[in-house]
């Protein structure tokens, strides 16, 4: 099994510039930033009146690290989990639809550089969004004092987080044509990864572990408190790969159709 | 250079192709010839590791396709039916693209990508949109793809399809160029195409080889027994009665001064003993030419054969 590295970012490369020449890249940008910018705006205003009733009142007043930037990178996963399968889908599948599949499954590289070559572009896509949405926390250094430890944890679960999701994107984007089909499959179903932890509130005890361990916030949550537990790093990674790894099973079965 | 030898495919319950046999010798070029649906794309998918084979081997340059696919892709060049273009990148760019991902060294891209853009006719449009281009030129651009890394092998389906004359004439000079350096197959339902540029013609009809052989190989056989047509000074009776006594041949007519000879089938060319009793005899000999039989006809005859005993 070889894999190398120049395949794969030649790979990368042109997906991401590809996307640049479409519109698609500069919508999702664009709304991705406005709304964050929405939000940061909106979680400062709350956490200046909630912090100013405390000192009238006496109340205990909340840190930047628990009263912006926390709430901040928990709600950017929610919009994550609505914008991943929309980077995602048009991977394979208009590669598949325009038949430029032929040219990458003749060239002398193997099924794995080429996924993890498309795996890395969306990586580096919402890379980039995340390093522009930077801004924000950036403002806070100017105005406060925030804790950088917790804010690298949060950067580090987002991005763990889309990259779980992208790579069931990748996956779904592989089994089809049409990208419509393929971004709701991934929709629907990293929603239901999501979610799966409120079906453990009503299992029984040894269900609702199960239930709780596979669900992908649950694994957000200790990087929030500014913890890097190995199990929820595990759990992403190997969720990661088990997205890559259905995609090479699809791809190598679409070549014996 | 390229080995194919009891090759099947399925797709479902369908037979593509059935027990392939052939061989492709480095320099070579090879036409598949066959009418739509005689399975000459599947032929070249399996050829170039794009899918596997249901039964069967394929090695190229020594290695197996199934057992060594990296191996094979990298010697070779495919340009498939729909030319693979991303639409919406720039010629030269996509063209650089292909260079890198088939293994071409950085330093050496550039080079390598104004070498496919002159050979192909297209440096004029480098800075284009692909999707912009027109037919013809996206098959060009197509062509350029599988040469810009000079694989040994190039495996062309339908190469000309889509481009006017002039444009068929210029890509049909550019596969003979290729030839002798290039070991080259390409796959055509138009006659006219294999025999302008290929030294061998593969004839598939569904999903079997009809035949396999040189242009003067598949007229030989199928005449069963060459005609010669001789052209005569003075065509005398004694003369045409010494042609005719020459063992092995099977008719002679005159047309004017033009003598045409049907020799028997299985009885070689006998070019020289015609010659010799046409000067012997004192008609004087102008002309001594073996009739050809177009590959209209070859295909025709071929094919209908197939029908009649399948
Ligand atoms: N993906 C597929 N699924 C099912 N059958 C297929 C598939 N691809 C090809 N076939 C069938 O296999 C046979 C051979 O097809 P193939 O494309 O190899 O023919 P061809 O000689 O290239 O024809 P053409 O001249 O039209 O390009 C046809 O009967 C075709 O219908
Ligand atoms: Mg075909």
């Amino acid at each position: 099994m070889t894999f190398r590295l120049r395949p794969v970012l030649t790979i990368a490369k042109r997906d991401l510039k590809s996307y640049f020449t479409s519109p698609m890249a500069y919508v999702i940008m664009s709304g991705f930033l406005f709304i964050m910018g929405f939000m940061f705006f909106s979680t400062l205003e709350y956490f200046n009146s909630s912090n100013m009733q405390a000192q009238q009142f006496g109340g205990k007043s909340m840190s930047l690290t628990d009263g912006i930037i926390r709430p901040l990178y928990g709600n950017m996963n929610v919009i994550l989990l609505f914008i991943c399968p929309a980077i995602t889908m048009r991977l394979f599948a208009e590669e598949r639809k325009n038949q430029t599949i032929q040219i990458l499954m003749t060239a002398p590289i193997t099924l794995d550089e080429m996924i993890v070559g498309k795996f890395l572009s969306a990586v580096f896509f919402v890379g980039t969004l995340m390093l522009a949405t930077l801004v924000y926390p950036a403002i806070l250094f100017f105005v406060g004092n925030p804790e950088i430890g917790p804010l690298f944890t949060c950067l580090l679960g987002t991005m763990l987080l889309a990259s779980s999701l992208i790579s069931m994107g990748v996956f779904f984007s592989a089994t089809t044509e049409s990208q419509i089909v393929a971004m709701i499959l991934t929709l629907v179903t990293t929603l239901f990864f999501w979610l799966i932890s409120w079906a453990s509130y009503s299992a029984g005890p040894v269900w609702s572990d199960v239930l709780g361990h596979l669900s992908l916030i649950n694994h957000f949550n200790n990087f929030g408190q500014g913890m890097i537990h190995s199990s929820d790093v595990i759990f992403f990674l190997s969720f990661i790969f088990l997205g890559l790894f259905l995609t090479h099973r699809v791809l190598d079965s679409y070549r014996w159709r | 250079m390229i080995q194919v030898s009891h090759l099947s495919k399925l797709y479902g319950p369908r037979r593509a192709i059935e027990d392939l046999n052939f061989d492709v010798k480095a320099g070579e070029i090879v036409g598949f010839l066959g009418p739509n649906g005689a399975g000459k794309s599947t032929t070249m998918k399996i050829i170039t590791g794009f899918m596997p084979a249901s039964e069967g081997t394929v090695t190229v340059g020594g290695h197996d396709v199934a057992k060594n696919p990296i191996a094979v892709k990298r010697e070779i060049g495919y340009l498939p039916e729909n030319p693979p273009l991303y639409m919406e990148m720039r010629v030269r760019e996509y063209l650089e693209f292909a260079a890198k991902i088939h293994g071409v060294p950085n330093k050496n891209v550039k080079s390598a990508v104004d070498w496919a853009l002159e050979k192909t006719h297209i440096t004029d449009v480098a800075h284009r949109i692909t999707g912009n281009l027109s037919k013809g030129y996206k098959q060009r651009v197509g062509i350029a793809q599988a040469l810009v890394h000079r694989p040994k092998v190039l495996i062309l389906d339908e190469p000309t399809v889509g481009l006017d004359p002039k444009q068929i004439i210029e890509i049909r000079e550019l596969i003979k160029s290729l030839g002798g350096e290039h070991t080259i197959i390409l796959s055509s339902h138009i006659l006219p195409e294999v025999t302008a540029t290929c030294g061998r013609i593969i004839v598939i009809n569904r999903g079997r080889i009809a035949a396999e052989d040189t242009m003067d190989g598949l007229t030989l056989k199928l005449k069963k027994g060459i005609v010669f047509s001789v052209l005569v000074k003075d065509p005398r009776a004694d003369g045409i009665e010494k042609v005719k006594s020459i063992s092995g041949i099977h008719q002679v007519s005159t047309v004017g001064n033009k003598l045409v000879v049907q020799v028997k089938p299985d009885q070689g060319e006998l070019r020289d003993q015609i010659a010799a009793a046409v000067v012997g005899s004192g008609m004087g000999l102008l002309e001594l030419t073996a009739e050809r039989v177009s590959l209209e006809e070859i295909f025709l005859q071929l094919t209908t054969e197939e029908e009649r005993t399948a």
